[in-house]
């Protein structure tokens, strides 16, 4: 169900809020996207795509939480493995 | 029975004589297949003859020819990297060119729907002329219709074509052995995405231009440089997976691809993820797999590199196993590789 | 492609496995709600990494596979209807309803036009003024904002010649649905990562402490899977129930808000029938009132649908993972992607097309899966 893409947001045309659209690149293909619901979304920024529009933006910092829960977990497995 | 099958829509409540044809029945998927193998081949075409192969094996006068033809009805006409002049004239010529034939002579013939303009007419005329001298085949005869206004999507083309086979290999599914490598002449999928992108009015920066091209002269150089080719096979509606999928039952053997191994550019990656597609189910024109045995790998790679391909090896036959393609994920798994059953759509879910 | 690539790395993946099984002391059911992530699984045979002890349920969270036939029937009939335009996402034109599906009706001359965003249709409404245009509105929670969106710009604009079919379902009255059940076999659920990323995952915690089950909210991707069946067994090991956020790179606790206001300012909840399982109070979303002249079913009137459950098929079973596809008789054999039966055949996403399209000739007769990873 619901397939999102995250894709760069390279500008933002202005509008009113419900019509406020921006240019994604996502890997070289670039989309006109509505960013309605993503009134946060800076250039630069990666939104999550889903039917042409913008459902949410990617935060940077827990984008690196899957690598880190793994080596939270590995970690810990290595600990009780010298205990 | 027309289609196979029993308790789907449309067969159980009603009779095959209210039956339609879908487009999916053209879109080089499982219900086109069963509508050649049940309908067309069993009432058409002579058993002596393997209708299922790009071309017809016939000789005349002692010589090997080969024989195919090909309509083309793509939409849009023109769409980055070329037109439907060039797929018509091309597309014939590849048919040709995966039996070992060097392609001779071709016919066209136009289906032309009233009012269409006949600027954009000659622009695909010459775009013919230029996509024949290129790969060395003549244009010897044609025909031409109109159709009334809004019976046609402005021109059709259907292009049959005649080839000469001058070598003793025998290239044919049937040859296909345990243990051949599997290569493909370059990346797969830019000729669906291009069509689909100008069709929908996406815009890709590098441009994404279909991967459309004769491989007349790649054939014709493995060939020259000795190697024995088992079976060919050029990727086109249906895609990579489709290809093999029909191999794979044509010669009874089991399939082995690699994932990783597949060559997919950054751009048509990047479509397929936003529109749901698999690039493995993409419309290919310019691309053909080809089955060797190990020993001729090398030269086969440096002779198509010799050529301006960029082939990759992308799996192997399997020794043992049943009819079927296997994919190896990139997590290291093995799943089935199955036909589709129509076009692919870009989808939501 | 950043925030994708990351999350396909194999050796990660290993690594995920390998402290998956070391965590893993007993035996666990764990239903992964979207049909995405089910596609995901089968596709990357991510459930031939796991444990044996470990048991993956494919659950309900396929728009295409729970809507109803007798909606189909409705969107085929409207298709029908001489001047009307029928707008639909590609996944809906191949699933069958009682008799047809929306690519025959195009077959028989309909005009049904796929469209990637809902707003294009719209725009179709716009440039066709003298048709009239449908919208069919499929989806959960990650959808409904294109939808009301869809909507709100045709009353902005005015449109008298846009509506909407809206078979639009929520998710959490159907886990609540599947727990009720008293022969449900689920200890844990992964939550659809981007429904949660509209709706946030407020609404799922009062779910784990009154069933007692662990929630977790999980991406799409393989890593993000494998971190949601760690955190779950997790969970289930050391006895816990509690809602928690594997992607939180995409979700936050009370999620997008402006995206929830236009669904409230557009919908109200209705009780829905789900394909496969059967009416489920207050799991729909039909236009309000105030927005009645966009509803379709208002504009058109149509004939009573006649669809009737198929008896053969399991796929109820199968959406409440009570089953799986190939212990169905008919799977494969009557059953198949040109011909579903039932609800999980049906689309892509679906359980049994997902196992057709990726197993189906390894499942050898009898229904076990004859074990390819060799």
């Amino acid at each position: 169900m619901c397939l999102a893409v995250p894709g760069k947001l390279t500008s933002i045309n202005a509008g009113d809020p419900l019509t406020r659209t921006g240019t994604v690149d996502f890997s070289g293909i670039f989309m006109t996207v509505n960013l309605a619901f993503a009134p946060e979304a800076a250039v630069e920024d990666y939104v999550l795509v889903h039917a042409g529009i913008a459902i949410g933006t990617i935060n940077k910092e827990e984008a690196a939480r899957v690598m880190q829960y793994l080596a939270e977990i590995s970690q810990s497995a290595t600990e009780d493995d010298h205990r | 029975m027309i289609f196979a099958g029993s308790n789907g829509p449309g067969s159980s409540q009603h009779s095959p004589g209210q039956q339609k044809i879908m487009l999916a029945h053209g879109g080089g998927g499982r219900l086109m297949h069963q509508l050649i193998d049940d309908l067309f081949i069993t009432i058409l075409v002579d058993p002596e003859y393997d209708a299922k192969h790009d071309a017809a094996i016939c000789t005349a006068g002692g010589a090997k020819l080969a024989f195919t033809t090909d309509s083309f009805v793509v939409d849009p006409l023109f769409f980055p990297g070329g037109d439907i002049g060039s797929l018509a004239v091309w597309g014939t010529v590849n048919d040709l060119a995966m039996c070992g034939a060097r392609p001779l002579y071709l016919s066209v013939g136009f289906i032309i729907e009233e009012g269409f303009a006949i600027e954009q007419l000659q622009r695909i005329v010459r775009s013919m002329r230029a996509a024949a001298d290129r790969a060395g085949a003549r244009i010897v005869t044609g025909d031409t219709k109109v159709v009334e206004f809004g019976k046609g999507h402005g021109v059709f083309i259907n292009t049959a074509g005649i080839g000469r086979i001058d070598h003793g290999l025998e290239i044919n599914p049937a040859r296909i052995a345990p243990g051949d490598v599997i290569i493909v002449n370059g990346d797969i999928g830019r000729h669906g995405i291009a069509v689909m992108a100008s069709r929908e009015g996406l815009s890709f920066e590098p441009p994404i231009t279909s991967d459309l091209a004769p491989l007349a002269a790649p054939v014709m150089a493995l060939i020259e440089a000795g190697v024995n080719i088992h079976c060919l096979r050029d990727l086109t509606r249906g895609g990579l997976a489709t290809a093999l999928v029909e191999l794979a039952q044509a010669s009874g053997r089991e399939l082995c691809i690699n994932e990783r191994e597949i060559p997919v550019s950054n751009g048509v990656r990047a479509a397929c993820e936003i529109l749901g597609f698999d690039p493995l189910y993409v419309a290919n024109e310019g691309r053909f797999t080809a089955f060797l045995p190990p020993d001729d790998l090398d030269t086969a790679l440096a002779t198509l590199r010799a050529v301006d391909a960029e082939p990759h090896v992308i799996g192997a036959v399997s020794d043992a196993g049943s009819p079927l393609v296997t994919v190896k994920t990139l997590m290291g798994t093995e799943r089935v590789v199955d036909m589709l059953s129509g076009e692919q759509l870009p989808r939501i879910c | 492609m950043k925030y994708i690539d990351e999350y396909r790395v194999p050796r990660a993946a290993e690594q995920y496995v390998r402290e998956i099984r070391r965590i893993t002391r007993r035996s666990w059911s764990i239903m992964e709600i979207c049909g995405g992530q089910t596609h995901a699984i089968i596709k990357y045979g991510i459930d031939r990494l796991l444990p044996k002890q470990l048991r993956l349920l494919h659950g309900p969270g396929c728009p295409v596979c729970i809507t109803a036939a007798e909606h189909i029937d409705q969107a085929i009939e409207l298709a029908l209807l001489p001047n009307v335009i029928f707008c639909s996402f590609g996944d809906m034109v191949r699933v069958p309803g009682t008799s047809s599906t929306l690519l025959v009706a195009r077959a028989a001359g309909a005009d049904v036009r796929v469209v990637y965003s809902p707003l294009e249709s719209v725009a179709i409404a716009q440039q066709n003024p003298r048709h009239e245009v449908v919208l069919f509105g499929i989806g959960f929670e990650t959808t409904a904002p294109a939808i009301a969106m869809a909507v709100q710009q045709a009353q902005m604009l005015n449109l008298k010649n846009f509506s909407l079919l809206s078979v639009l379902a929520l998710v959490p009255p159907a886990i609540t649905t599947l727990l009720d059940d008293p022969a449900n076999t689920i200890d844990g659920f992964l939550a659809a990562g981007h429904v949660c990323t509209v709706m946030g995952y407020r609404e799922y915690q009062p779910i784990a402490d009154k069933y007692g089950v662990p929630i977790v909210v999980t991406g799409f991707e393989p890593l993000d899977i494998l971190q949601g069946i760690h955190m779950t067994v997790a969970q289930l090991e050391r006895g816990a129930a509690t809602v928690e956020n594997q992607y939180s790179r995409a979700v936050t606790a009370e999620g997008n808000l402006p995206a929830q206001k236009l669904i409230r300012d557009v919908f109200q909840t209705v009780d829905r029938n789900w394909r496969g399982i059967g009416s489920i109070n207050q799991s729909g979303l039909a236009l309000r009132p105030s927005f009645g002249d966009f509803d379709a079913l208002h504009r058109f009137t149509l004939g009573r649908s006649h669809s009737q459950p198929e008896l053969r098929c399991i796929s109820g079973l199968i959406l409440q993972g009570r089953n799986k596809p190939h212990e169905c008789a008919v799977f494969g054999a009557e059953c198949t992607p040109e011909h579903p039966l039932g609800a999980t055949m049906v689309s892509g996403e679906g359980a049994c097309a997902a196992y057709f399209r990726y197993r189906q000739q390894k499942i050898e007769p009898g229904g076990s899966i004859k074990d390819i990873t060799k």
